[in-house]
């Protein structure tokens, strides 16, 4: 057992951070590190870059064009990434729906869609919850009745999604749909990808609390898919749902953002002025960032052990719940510290300085704008990707056998 | 002891509930929100003709005789409905310090036109550096002539948009951060040589970044003695924050309220959400939460107007560390609860739990004020 990185590893991040630095447009770094939004193209524009690089499906294996990178790489990779200010990868593609193409897909299909994921050419969302079926996944009522005409096999997909993530930058929409309704709930569901631009897909949008907009109810009326679009025999998208799941919670502990957001916590309190000193000076204040940053090494390790685990060939397990509940706390609380560092200077609303590009200054410290909203907003990491409630139901009966 | 309402607190209580009934559903608040003031006149005129805006000074200052229990009344009940118009810096804190420490001209040409609902005030004390030290004052004033002329900055000044007059927190004499040498100026917000820049807050108000840059007043401006405002100020921001503490109650009776209803209504797995154990004990600790902050509230409402400093000034703090406390357990746990609806703009819910979180950062946090209150209570 070792911590320390072996001399190629150092290499490596070497090596990925000059990339960064090569590739990664300095406006979108600047949001980054201001807390602005970013738009499409700072997403895209990145991605394609690490897709040319081959690094986008970073986590995938060699055969399917990944990097075949180990543990260690992948780990370095999302870190250094994380410190040079890069955006998340938009993890529907590469962290989705890709692997469950790669294990569950035909050829014909692997060769259709993979190409496209990997260069980032192609956007996708994914098609899961439903006004009716949140935690209840499985209860989901969108249906897909096989047809045929002159065009071939297909089915006729009707019904609406809702919390759509970048569904109104999507190309392509992975969706669970139930096609028999008479076989027991987990039974009678598929795995659907949707062209978004198939007649009969509307995109809505939805306001967060924050004024943000990244959520969209999708409606599908009489949306007509082939059937060569199914990943998976009829009726078996319970497992590749369950397969992606666990990999999407592997993703959302968010550890090197996490430590990105200490560290810019405490030079926001470095900054902060109190009684003729700064914010950094009360130690009531900093025992709360020391606190928080014990949180995350505990989180940190945790997240390494799973990935070795991993790394020796084993699938990330239930345990990985309890990496995605306290990553999501961690996350949650470094928004809320971030927030009360800032103080007063918190309260005046300026969206133009959170969502366009627009040349107003901010009231307060440059720091300031995006503090309050950015808390708000995070009180949905313990809600996406299967609430904290549902994680600790998980756990409780797949670990501890209750 | 007795802690029940008289029968006029009851009809006061049920006047602001009715108003908030009326005029302040989530739709209409929505809209009022969105007005270019982000309040309303006809709003502003029934509270003056109701007799709120007069109802907690005294007779001989035109008023109606109550006290803090009646500003608890009304400000719980603001606290249901997210009301928006300015009572908390005109009345509380405006009239509150002008019936402090003005003087006779000044009640006559100031507070009674405020209980009418003829003059708004904004209370501008924050700077920049200041965070929540009510001495870390920079604006200077100095002698010019008979009168003063002040210079400097102040931020986050809320309803500076509306009001009539600004009363400004001005160093005259001491170096930084000290008591001493503070002075309170009424200045009409339209004087030459303010700058102002006005925005909406997280939760829908108006405040604004305010510029002085030798702005001339009389000798009459002058609010209470030369060098002495230092006690007036933390006496009228201990009253505000009590009078927000109320408002917080009401926010969080009705927060945990539309979640109490919400998990009873919405159904996964087959059944109301509410039949899960882990919602049904977080909902219980929500309303011990917010049982804690009303008591606590109740109990600096009574002592906020005691002779001892000491005691007033614990009350205050005391009560703030408990709404902090219990507005963010109440207003994060709404938003869990309620799923992805929580983080959203169309439920009300979002809406209190970003006014409880405004009303935290508002005169300290509760992190200040359990420092502030343990410095109180060790010295004793
Ligand atoms: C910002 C955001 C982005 C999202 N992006 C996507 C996306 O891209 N694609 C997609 O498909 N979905 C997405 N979601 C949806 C997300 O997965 C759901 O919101 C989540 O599964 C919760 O479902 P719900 O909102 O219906 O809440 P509900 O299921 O109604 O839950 C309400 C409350 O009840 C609790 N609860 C429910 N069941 C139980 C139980 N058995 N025991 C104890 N407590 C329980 C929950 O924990 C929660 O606190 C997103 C959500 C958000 C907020
Ligand atoms: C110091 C002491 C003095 C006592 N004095 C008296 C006395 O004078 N007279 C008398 O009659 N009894 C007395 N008791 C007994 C006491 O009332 C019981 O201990 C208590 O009711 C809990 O029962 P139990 O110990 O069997 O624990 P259990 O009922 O077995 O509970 C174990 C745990 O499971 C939890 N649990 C149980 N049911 C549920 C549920 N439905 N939902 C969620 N959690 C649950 C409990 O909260 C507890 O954490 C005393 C106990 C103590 C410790």
């Amino acid at each position: 057992m070792d911590l320390a990185l072996k001399p190629e590893h150092k290499a490596f991040a070497d090596e990925v951070r000059a990339f960064a630095r090569a590739n990664l447009s300095p406006a979108t770094k600047a949001k980054t590190f201001s807390g602005k939004h970013y738009d499409k193209d700072d997403h895209i524009q990145w991605q394609k870059a690490l897709g040319r690089q081959g690094w986008l499906a970073y986590t995938w294996p060699r055969k399917y064009g990944g990097p075949g990178w180990d543990v260690t790489q992948r780990f370095l990779f999302e870190n250094v990434l994380a410190e040079e200010g890069a955006p998340r990868i938009i993890p529907f593609g590469p962290k989705m729906v890709g692997p469950v193409i790669y294990t569950f897909g035909t050829d014909e299909q692997k060769e259709r869609f993979l190409p496209g994921i990997r260069s980032s050419e192609v956007s996708w969302c994914q098609g899961y919850s439903e006004p009716g079926a949140g935690s209840d996944l499985a209860s989901l009522r969108t249906k897909a009745v096989r047809a045929k005409d002159a065009t071939g096999d297909h089915y006729i997909v009707n019904g609406q999604k809702t919390w759509t993530s970048f569904a109104h930058w999507g190309d392509w929409i992975f969706c669970l749909v139930r096609t028999n309704p008479e076989a027991k709930i987990q039974e009678g569901i598929s795995f659907l990808l949707i062209d978004m631009k198939t007649p009969g897909v509307t995109v809505r949008p939805i306001v967060m609390l924050d004024g943000a907009h990244h959520v969209n109810d999708v409606f599908l009326d009489n949306v007509k898919v082939p059937v060569e679009n199914r990943i998976g025999k009829e009726g078996e998208g319970w497992t590749c749902a369950k397969f992606l799941l666990a990999n999407e919670r592997l993703g959302i502990a968010e550890v090197p953002s996490s430590k990105r957001g200490v560290r810019s916590l405490k030079d926001i309190a470095r900054a902060e002025p109190m009684d003729g000193r700064t914010l950094a000076d009360d130690p009531a204040f900093t025992a709360q960032i020391a606190d928080l940053d014990l949180q995350v090494q505990a989180l940190e390790m945790s997240e390494l052990r799973a990935l070795s685990t991993m790394a020796l060939g084993g699938a990330p397990g239930p345990e990985v719940s309890t990496l995605k509940i306290r990553g999501s706390e961690i996350q949650q609380r470094i928004t809320e510290l971030t927030m009360e560092a800032v103080g007063a200077y918190a309260a005046p609303y300026q969206p133009g300085l959170l969502f366009q590009d627009t040349n107003e200054t901010p009231v307060g410290p440059d720091h300031a704008p995006p503090a309050a909203p950015r808390y708000f907003n995070f009180r949905k990491t313990s809600i996406y990707g299967g609430s904290n409630e549902i994680q600790k139901n998980i756990v409780s009966k797949m670990v501890l056998g209750l | 002891m007795d802690l029940s309402l008289s029968d006029e607190q009851k009809q006061l209580q049920d006047a602001a509930e009715r108003f908030v009934r009326d005029k302040y559903t989530f739709e209409n608040r929505r809209k009022i929100a969105a007005t270019e003031k982000g309040w309303l006149t006809e709003n502003w005129a029934q509270m003056a003709e109701l007799g709120w805006l007069g109802m907690a000074f005294s007779e001989e200052d035109g008023g109606y005789g109550g006290g803090p229990i009646e500003t608890m009344i009304v400000m719980e009940q603001f606290g249901k409905g997210l009301v928006l118009e300015p009572f908390l810096p005109t009345v509380v804190l405006g009239g509150g310090m002008i019936a402090k420490a003005g003087s006779k001209a000044q009640k006559e040409s100031l507070l009674a036109p405020m209980i009418e609902g003829k003059k708004q005030f904004a209370f501008a004390w924050l700077e920049r550096q200041s965070r929540y030290n009510l001495a870390d004052v920079s604006l200077k004033a100095t002698k010019e002539g008979n009168g003063w002329s002040l210079s400097g900055h102040k931020g986050v000044v809320y309803n500076a948009p509306s009001a009539d007059h600004i009363i400004v927190l001005a160093r005259t004499s001491g170096s930084a951060r000290e008591e001493k040498g503070l002075t309170l100026f009424v200045v009409d917000a339209k004087a030459k040589g303010i700058t102002r820049r006005d925005y909406p807050t997280q939760d829908a108000l108006r405040a604004s970044e305010l510029t002085f840059d030798k702005v001339s007043v009389g000798a009459d401006a002058v609010l209470g003695k030369v060098d002495d405002a230092f006690g007036v100020v933390e006496d009228a921001v201990d009253h505000a924050i009590v009078a927000l503490c109320a408002e917080a109650t009401g926010c969080m009776d009705a927060i945990n309220a539309a979640t109490l209803e919400y998990i009873k209504t919405r159904k996964q797995f087959g059944v109301p959400i509410g039949k899960f154990q882990v919602l049904q004990h977080r909902m219980v600790d929500c309303f011990t939460n917010a049982q804690e902050a009303r008591s606590m509230t109740l109990m600096a409402s009574l002592k906020i107007d005691d002779k001892d400093s000491v005691v007033r000034r614990k009350a205050a703090s005391g009560a703030k560390v408990q709404i902090g406390k219990s507005g963010k357990f109440c207003g994060q746990s709404a938003v869990q609860m309620h799923g992805g609806m929580g983080v959203t703009d169309e439920l009300s819910v979002s809406h209190y739990f970003k006014r409880l979180t405004m009303i935290d950062l508002m005169f300290g946090n509760q992190q200040h004020h359990l420092t502030r209150y343990s410095n109180l209570a060790m010295a004793a």
